[in-house]
């Protein structure tokens, strides 16, 4: 499987809206939301056909059985997360939990034992030959890399070895993000024109290095500041990485996403400007492959 | 000299308050909110608990500024010692270690620093070693005290890093600027919170975040309320959101080019501009009632 993945590293870039009109101008086969604590690629890719949901479960998280504890506390002293919460009965506190499993091997009357969560919703969605894999993340179990390596997974298990996949990701540079770099074939940086997400940008390129994940930039909303666009710009020319453009502030794009439609439909200055923001993406990433 | 004791006469806001300042979706004004909150109190600890992407120091600018690396433990294995057992490897549930041969391998990267693997080495050939995570920077700017920490890049789990900005917390009105999402960072964050404001912008996207994070405070039984931003003509899902759920709005801050223009360039609109000082301080007055209407913690 190919991979595209569009990050930012700042939240809010505009990462969703650019990766929904790439993979409908690209009219994708393969597409997934990378951004499981925050999934909102679903919200402008229409219906679908068939929805397969599968639950997901990560590590087991202890529990303690208050009728075996002895309350002798050394669940207590060994547990580096804060978890176990002592009283009369002694408490796992589940979200606290990260499931390493100490407290089990130091309790001498058998009363932890642990139990499978689940950590998210697997989603596979299809409309004819596409699959868009996605999930949610149950709220309070926190680990979003695995998840987000499973919807990896599962897209890959779904469609043909020599399809382009187009990826959503998540902001940061965290593990959500480090698992969805895995294997991935060029990153496009959607920032903005401002300190912070300039900032930010130059944070997530490095990790995306770091990984030898090829990277371009676009800047979105380019005039409410363009000197700093213009920063950027200079910033990209002197690390040799690929400036695919610049796209305006555009107030019909809240409109359209919250009516639900895909902006490669419209005729707008910002989708106009995704569109030829996608032909040069598709010429860098080419390169890439062939390299 | 810096003086982490907040003034006893704080007239805004005088109880002990942590104010999360909270999201899901990326990108809705969260930063821009806690600055200025934090701003136009008479005093107030400013901390941002966005580590992996921090923008804080970028607006708030702070001067004196001390730094402390933080460190993580993970295991070294002593190769002399190690005969090759495969307890160590069995018991991690994060399968970071693992034997090849009679070699055991150690992948730092998803290890959990649980010590588990230590405690059970009958050979003692494990030993904690420290590792630099990131960095926790402290620092003052007006009548502000700053807290900010920046994760190492490449690292994955920063949840240390927020622990350790809470052991700096001190008494008096606190804001926490978190990361997006509601992932662990942002989980950590809140479990530290008194109150949380949700700052919603007018999209589908952000009322379909809005619901995540809002679950997520429910979840972790503590008190809220939303902040509509860019607000502009037309309909708005986060504010349809916050009234089918019951979620009480105290505010909205309209789109405004100017105040994009201040945020772009970094700068802190309150104290800038006259217009924006008088609206940050109404906002703070009115999270500090909501926030007093609810025992503490």
């Amino acid at each position: 499987m190919h991979q595209i993945l569009i990050l930012s590293g700042k939240g809010g870039t505009g990462k969703t809206t650019v990766a929904s009109t790439f993979i409908a101008l690209s009219h994708a086969k393969a597409y997934a939301d990378c951004d499981v604590d925050a999934p909102n690629l679903h919200l402008v890719m229409g219906s679908f056909e068939t929805e397969r949901k599968s639950d997901y479960f990560g590590l087991p998280k202890a529990e303690i059985d208050g009728t075996l504890c002895t309350g002798c506390n050394r669940c207590f002293e060994v547990c580096r997360f804060d978890a176990v919460i002592p009283g009369p009965t002694y408490q796992i506190d589940p979200i606290a939990c990260e499931g390493c499993t100490y407290c089990l091997h130091v309790c001498r009357a058998d009363a932890i034992h642990t139990r499978p969560v689940k950590v998210g919703d697997l989603k596979l969605y299809e409309r004819k030959e596409e699959r868009f894999s996605t999930a949610t993340l149950t709220m309070g179990s926190g680990t979003t890399g695995k998840l987000v390596s499973e919807v990896k997974k599962q897209l890959k298990e779904n469609i043909p070895e020599t399809e382009v996949a187009i990826l959503d990701g998540s902001p940061g540079i965290g593990c959500p993000v480090i698992a969805s770099l895995s294997g991935v074939d060029l990153a496009l940086m959607v920032s903005e024109p401002s300190v912070s997400a300039f900032s930010d940008l130059k944070r997530v390129i490095t990790s995306a290095r770091q990984l030898q994940v090829p990277v371009a930039v676009v800047v979105n909303k380019y005039d409410i500041n363009p000197t700093i666009c213009g920063e950027i710009e200079v910033f990209c020319f002197k690390e040799g990485i690929p400036f695919l453009g610049k796209i305006p502030y555009d107030k019909q794009v809240v409109t359209s996403l919250n009516r639900g439609e895909n902006l490669a439909c419209l005729n707008t200055p910002a989708s106009q400007a995704i569109k030829r923001i996608y032909e040069k993406t598709l010429q860098v990433w080419k390169e890439q492959v062939r390299l | 000299m810096l003086n982490w004791t907040p003034s006893m006469q704080d007239s805004i806001m005088p109880t002990d308050r942590t104010i999360a300042v909270l999201s899901g979706k990326g990108g809705t004004g969260k930063t821009l909110v806690s600055v200025n909150l934090a701003a136009v109190a008479d005093q107030a600890t400013y901390i941002d608990c966005d580590v992996e992407e921090p923008n804080g120091h970028l607006f708030l600018k702070p001067s004196s500024v001390s730094e402390q690396v933080i460190t993580v433990g993970k295991p070294e294995v002593d190769q002399k010692l190690c005969d090759g057992c495969r307890i160590c490897s069995k018991a991690c549930a994060f399968n970071a270690l693992a034997v090849i041969g009679k070699q055991l391998l150690i992948f730092e990267e998803i290890c959990h620093s649980c010590g588990l693997c230590m405690s059970l080495c009958p050979q003692h050939a494990l030993k904690e070693v420290q590792k630099p995570l990131g960095v926790v920077r402290k620092g003052r700017s007006g009548s502000v005290s700053f807290l900010s920490a920046e994760m190492r890049i490449g690292e994955s789990s920063a949840v240390p890093l927020i622990k350790a900005l809470m052991r700096e917390k001190q008494t008096g009105l606190t804001i926490l600027d978190s990361p997006p999402g509601s992932g662990c960072l942002v989980t950590e964050t809140i479990s530290h919170a008194d109150f949380c404001l949700l700052v919603a912008e007018p999209t589908k996207f952000g009322s379909h975040n809005l619901a995540m994070v809002h679950e997520l405070v429910m979840l972790m039984d503590k008190p809220c309320a939303v902040l509509l931003n860019k607000t502009q003509d037309g309909e708005n899902p986060s504010e349809a959101y916050a009234k089918t759920h019951n979620v009480r709005i105290l505010g909205s801050l309209p789109y405004d080019k100017e105040l994009a223009h201040l945020t772009s360039e970094a700068l802190v609109a309150s104290r800038e501009n006259e217009h924006y000082r008088s609206y940050f301080s109404s906002l703070l007055q009115e999270v500090k009632d909501a926030s007093d209407s609810y025992p503490q913690r």
